[in-house]
């Protein structure tokens, strides 16, 4: 099993344990905003080269490279905005939280890094309106950042660089975690997602202008990437899945918690079941299934432990990374239930724009009460793979869809996975009547 | 009902003053209506029209698409139990159907004496501290059957130390005039002075 990166890698989480690490004071003394004096010494393009060399993919969920989306503003129009996605939301996810309440400064540093870099005049911090601390933290953090110098007018006394960020913070809506719906909402609308294309809004953005979105651990860093350069932080990981990443354990482990690991060669197995990081199973129970990238991601089996946490492996393995959220589930649980908790998330989320998400989520959440009432019919579990397939056409994964966004899809995920393994458990809660005829059923 | 009150309208004209386009501010001040009042009222979503530019019909449609701001009123502290997959694997359930029994109320329902309100909420990234819940947007971790007891009668005594509902965040951004860079309005801007220091033809930085 591959070691915990030892603490000097530690690119993210190096402050977690400095108990003033979010104060100015704190973040200095460890070495914060060298990142952003060393870029200052460079000029904006040479700083968005380190990142395109350091490969750093997003690690919102979709997992993009920063350093190509960043590429993808069209020339000569102005202005340019940065828009930090702080809105986490997908269910077992659990880092980027972490990382505005422990180390806000190292964001707001990385926010300062790419708005240098691409000319981006002024940056909006969205963050979860649930997440009153962090909301705070970044607030102290941004006031004492202004009145040293570090954020606003003339940045470091660099008399030709000025920008401001905004801290914004959310209402509670989970799409909003969506880039086109983030905007939307930061424009002060329902939060519902914009139709494609554009399929970027570094092309048409915030107020119809090139906007660069960025997930928070994404932000986090720069500031390490620029200080150590991008062929240090390509070198760790894997060829495509570079650096570190934080992965959230959550579920039936021994030890639940958040870590950072080198992305790309810790493998499922080692961050379950390693004592360094989640511990294995509960005393006395197996594993039946597990979560690999949030409530988002088809699920995986015993069979999948030994796939390192890279992205193309993953992906081609039939799910995905997502937002790195690790939900393990032992033989404990009742697929259906969680099944059903997973779905019922998604209906309930569902913004209502496009029709097959508004309505199949919540027939595929009205089916699965049904049966677990008791009062399922036995055609029930083909109607919920019909209602999937209106959805996401063929059930296959990368999933099609019929919808401007991925929300109702990912409602399809925990229903093929958990169907097609543990049909038996659905039959199991069909009236006995019924059971005697699903075979016929169609 | 109220409109915003001097203070709370001092705060929103700051709050505006950070937006290229007013509009913007409308969800933090919604927050702060809803800070103010313990819930969003008719006439706050009004003034708060008048601030921004636009009708009460659009501020109310913005107000009602999200969760946490209220249009009723609704007791002195939020208790939103997660029922996120995480949580629901370790019992959130069984602490939802306590907190009923407790309480005498289904979520999205207040206690008689008009301090509690129930709720079950989708995931609010605690995960491996399931199962979790918040109070006003403040966390507690892996909460028990007894725990939630003890939470209880604190809020019912006020010996919590929960800021009332409607309070996020206690520290707000200020900017000082004399740091503030200046909004980047969509209209009427050329490119930033620092992308001067690029190498000619390379300008935009790409």
């Amino acid at each position: 099993m591959s070691a915990p990166a030892p603490p000097d890698l530690r690119i993210i989480t190096s402050r977690f344990d400095v108990e003033d690490g979010h104060t100015l004071a704190g973040y200095e003394r460890t070495g914060g905003y060298a990142g952003l004096r060393r870029a200052l010494e460079m000029v904006p393009a040479d700083v968005h080269s380190e990142v395109r060399t350091a490969s750093l993919l997003g690690r919102g969920g979709a997992g993009f490279p920063a350093g190509v989306k960043w590429g993808f503003c069209p020339p000569g129009v102005w202005p340019r905005y940065l828009v930090v996605n702080g809105d986490e939301s997908e269910p077992g996810t659990y880092k980027d939280r972490l990382l505005m309440e422990r180390d806000p400064h190292q964001l707001i540093e990385g926010c300062l890094i790419a708005c240098y870099a691409l000319g981006l005049s002024q940056c909006f911090l969205y963050v979860r309106g649930e997440m009153a601390h962090a909301q705070e933290r970044l607030a102290a953090a941004l006031n004492e950042a202004y009145e040293a110098g570090f954020v606003g007018r003339n940045v470091l006394g660099a008399p030709d660089f000025s920008v401001d960020i905004t801290l914004h913070w959310g209402a509670g809506a989970y799409i909003v975690g969506e880039e086109t719906a983030l905007i939307e909402s930061l424009e002060g609308n329902r939060g519902m997602p914009r139709l494609k294309p554009p399929y970027f809004p570094a092309s048409i953005g915030l107020y119809g202008k090139p906007t660069i979105v960025n997930n928070v651990e994404t932000l986090a860093n720069l500031p390490w990437i620029v200080s150590n350069g991008g062929e240090a932080f390509a070198a760790m990981g894997a060829d495509s899945s570079t650096g570190t990443r934080l992965f959230a354990v959550s579920g039936h482990v021994a030890s639940p918690g958040v870590f950072e690991v080198p992305f790309g060669t810790t493998t499922f197995r080692d961050i379950i079941f390693d004592p360094r990081y989640a511990g294995g199973m509960r005393p006395g129970r197996t594993l039946k299934t597990f979560i690999p990238g949030g409530a988002s991601a088809p699920w995986f089996f015993e069979e999948h432990l030994d796939l390192p946490l890279e992205k193309t492996t993953v992906d081609q393995a039939g799910s995905m990374l997502g937002s790195g959220a690790i939900v393990v589930m032992d033989d404990t649980t009742d697929v259906v239930k969680a099944c059903h908790n997973v779905v019922r998330f998604f209906a309930r989320e569902s913004c209502g724009k496009c029709t097959p998400c508004r309505e199949g989520t919540s027939w595929l959440e009205k089916i699965l009460s049904r049966l677990l009432a008791g009062q399922g019919r036995p055609q029930d579990l083909d109607l919920l793979m019909d209602v999937c397939d209106n959805i996401s056409p063929g059930i296959n994964w990368p999933p099609r869809q019929t919808t401007i966004c991925p929300l109702g899809p990912s409602a399809v995920s925990p229903i093929a996975s958990a169907l097609e393994r543990f049909r038996g458990e659905f039959e199991a809660y069909l009236p006995a009547a019924a059971v005697t005829v699903t075979g016929v059923a169609s | 009902m109220a409109r915003l009150n001097a203070n709370s309208l001092g705060v929103a004209q700051e709050i505006i003053a950070r937006y290229p386009v007013p509009r913007s501010a409308l969800i933090p001040l919604l927050h702060l209506a809803q800070e103010q009042d313990g819930y969003v009222t008719e006439d706050a979503m009004a003034h708060i029209a008048e601030l921004v530019g636009v009708t009460p019909a659009e501020v109310m449609g913005t107000c009602s698409f999200y969760e946490m701001l209220k249009r009723e009123p609704v007791g002195e502290y939020m208790v939103n139990i997660c029922n996120g997959i995480s949580c629901h694997l370790l019992g959130s359930s069984d602490l939802i159907h306590h907190a009923e029994a407790t309480l005498g109320v289904r979520p999205g329902g207040t206690t008689d004496d008009g301090k509690i309100t129930l709720e079950a909420v989708e995931c609010i990234a605690a995960c491996t501290e399931a199962p979790c819940l918040q109070v006003n947007y403040r966390y507690r971790n892996r909460v028990t059957a007894d725990d939630f007891d003890q939470l209880v009668s604190e809020l019912r005594d006020d010996t919590a130390k929960v800021a009332s509902h409607g309070q996020l965040a206690r520290v707000r951004q200020h900017i000082s005039d004399d740091r503030r860079a200046g909004v980047s309005p969509p209209d009427g801007q050329g490119e930033p002075a620092w992308l001067a220091r690029n190498p000619s033809d390379n300008g935009d930085g790409s």
